[in-house]
């Protein structure tokens, strides 16, 4: 057993701290009266009042949810086939292709997947008139299209550790291939559906770089109307927006650990 | 689709018979898995499958599912050609050998299932799938989850759920194989019970040969995905047809020979090993001067202090090692020519007394009935 030493303490102390302590200096300051970004001028909400009648803001961070919601539902269907398709159909011809063209979006640098989305939307609008312009659509696809290779990832190493035998064992009972899917092997995926579509909204709701060159007029996502602002100088009230955003997402790890421990522990009881 | 096993299909005459499986060859790439192999089953049938891995065993029975497809010939089961019929239409279930129940569903929705994609009646779902939890008794578990059962429950809800469909054929891959001894040898006989009981057919594969011995009326030995031998226990143990068959079934001691003399009634073959002559009250029909082998089983050697009668069939040694299993012994002795042979006697006196021990002169003998001639 390793004796936790003081140094060992201090190490992980201070590994955390610089950690978190700039998302909680922002926290705090979410909280200043003041409207220098630097100085504290008392406790108040007067940023949030703020924040809430900014539609600016607002508007971006619907924007960047539906974004996020649609990409990574877009994503997680997509990803499953082709993690799918690369575990369980045996050695096709053009498996190894396909398995590096699934993931290769992973180590593609975003501004040359964001500048190669915008040729190809540029030039679908020219040949075929779809999509037109740039706007929420052309966003939902370049996600869908970066988030897929991580979904695909998660998906094929969980089903790498499940047994192709259930599915078989589904359909010597009568189930068609289509049947055994859904009723064995998804039921099974779905703790890597649940997380791989967690991830792929954190991506897309994060992303900057390439929602820059695929959006257009009037489809600002968050991240781009926080990185302009941000420009002109910190504002307090997306010190707010971020606190709000931090305070939902804890709240949902907590709550998921939580349940998830509670499930593990009554596995062990029965 | 609902298969029943009741009412004979087309072509179900008896002397028809109920799996044929016709000049089948499975290719993996270069690689034969299964080597033109020509079977029939009959109804009500307990068949074993037995060989050691690589043998074609496991190919051969996932073609009967359906989840491969031969190279060359078919497989009829009741007379319908299975050609191109996928898993899921087949008359067929399996006992999958790490049992495959859905982790997500209670024992029952695992039993029910099959019937459910049968579009079974859902008031007669119930009453199947109890009775059939009855029958292996597991009733009591039906709303638990396959990881709060054990090995041997696990099992019994993975017979459930193959029989319930009353499918035609009931195919087994290696059902006892992931049980502990005890637990083994009590399933067997229930297995047992169960085929007899239901009458549906059942295709065993084994790699184990006394499992093979007890379950099976009929087995057949695969080698290198050939069908090496196809009959009864009794026909394997006692009429092996080459060594592989020999060996893989029970303890034997192989001798090489060399044929001396070939009657009709009777030959004799002399053999370096023993340093004496092999005499067998049957001929063999080979040339004299030709290579031969000789297996003789354990129990059918008999050991004496005291030298027998005659030159033939005997063969002169010292005790070299006794295993005592309880209910017999089995002799490590080792031939004046320097060749170990085992022996085994039943141990039919409870007092040591006149026991044999490590380092008694003993002459070894049998009869000519007792040493199988093989060609190979």
């Amino acid at each position: 057993m390793l004796r936790t030493g003081r140094f060992v303490t201090f190490m992980a102390l201070a590994g955390l701290m610089y950690l978190y302590i700039p998302i909680f200096i922002m926290m705090v300051l979410s909280f200043n009266g003041s409207r220098l970004v630097s100085v504290w001028g008392g406790f108040s909400f007067k940023w949030y009042g703020e924040l809430f009648s900014n539609d600016q803001l607002l508007n971006a961070a619907w924007l960047s949810i539906r974004v996020a919601g649609f990409s990574a539902t877009l994503a997680v269907i997509l990803g499953t086939l082709a993690g799918y398709v690369l575990t369980r159909f045996g050695p096709f011809r053009g498996r190894v292709l396909m398995a590096g063209m699934v993931t290769a979006p992973l180590v593609m640098p975003e501004v040359i997947t964001g500048l190669s989305l915008l040729l190809l939307f540029v030039a679908m609008e020219d040949f075929i008139g779809w999509p037109q312009g740039r706007s929420i659509t052309t966003i939902v696809i370049s996600h869908a299209t970066f988030c897929m290779a991580y979904v695909a990832i998660v998906v094929q190493s969980r089903l790498a550790q499940m047994d192709g035998v259930l599915e078989e064992a589904a359909q010597d009972l009568g189930a068609r291939p289509w049947r055994a899917f859904i009723d064995v092997t998804l039921p099974m995926l779905a703790p890597a559906l649940i997380s791989g579509w967690l991830l792929a909204f954190t991506l897309s709701f994060d992303d900057l770089v390439i929602s820059s060159f695929v959006s257009g007029p009037g489809s600002s996502t968050l991240p781009m109307v926080i990185f302009s602002k941000v420009r002109l100088g910190v504002s307090p009230d997306v010190n707010a927006l971020a606190t709000i955003l931090i305070g939902f997402v804890g709240t949902c790890v907590f709550v998921y650990s939580w349940r998830a421990g509670r499930r593990m522990r009554m596995r062990e009881d029965a | 689709m609902e298969h029943r096993s009741a009412g004979a299909g087309p072509g179900g005459s008896a002397a028809e018979p109920f799996v044929r499986i016709e000049g089948i060859t499975k290719r993996f790439g270069a690689t034969v898995a299964v080597n033109r192999i020509d079977l029939d089953i009959q109804r009500s049938e307990l068949f074993c499958l037995l060989g050691g891995s690589g043998s074609g065993k496991s190919t051969l029975l996932r073609m009967l599912a359906g989840f491969e497809q031969p190279s060359e010939g078919r497989i009829l089961i009741d007379g319908q050609d299975m050609t191109g019929v996928p898993a899921y239409e087949r008359p067929v279930n399996m006992m999958f050998q790490s049992y495959a129940l859905f982790p997500h569903m209670s024992v029952s929705d695992n039993v029910a299932y099959g019937l459910r994609r049968g579009g079974v009646a859902r008031a007669e779902i119930r009453k199947r799938v109890a009775d059939m939890l009855d029958m292996v008794k597991m009733g009591d578990y039906a709303q638990r989850k396959p990881h709060q059962l054990s090995g041997g429950q696990r099992q019994r809800v993975a017979l459930a759920r193959a029989l319930v469909r009353q499918p035609k054929l009931l195919l087994l891959d290696e059902p006892l194989g992931a049980l502990d001894k005890k637990l083994r040898e009590e399933t067997q006989f229930e297995l047992m019970k169960i085929q007899s009981q239901l009458g549906t057919t059942f295709i065993v594969v084994t790699h184990d040969q006394d499992e093979a011995m007890t379950l099976a009326s009929r087995m057949g030995v695969m080698q290198d995905g050939r069908l090496v031998q196809v009959g009864g226990p009794r026909d394997l143990y006692e009429f092996p047809v080459n060594r592989f068959v020999a060996r893989f079934i029970g303890a034997v001691n192989l001798f090489e020979a060399v044929l001396i003399e070939d009657e009709p009634g009777h030959a004799r073959l002399r053999c370096a090993e023993t340093g004496g002559v092999f005499y067998v009250s049957h001929g063999v029909s080979g040339t004299p001067g030709q290579t031969m082998h000789l297996a003789l089983r354990p129990e059918k050697i008999n050991l004496t202090r005291d030298k027998p009668d005659g030159e033939e069939n005997v063969a002169p040694g010292v005790i070299d090692e006794i295993a005592y299993l309880g209910n017999l012994s089995v002799y490590q002795v080792r031939l004046d020519t320097g060749r170990l042979i085992h022996v085994t006697l039943p141990n039919l006196d409870r007092h040591e007394g006149e026991a044999f021990e490590i380092g008694n002169r003993v002459f070894c003998s049998w009869g000519p009935a007792s040493a199988v001639v093989l060609p190979a």
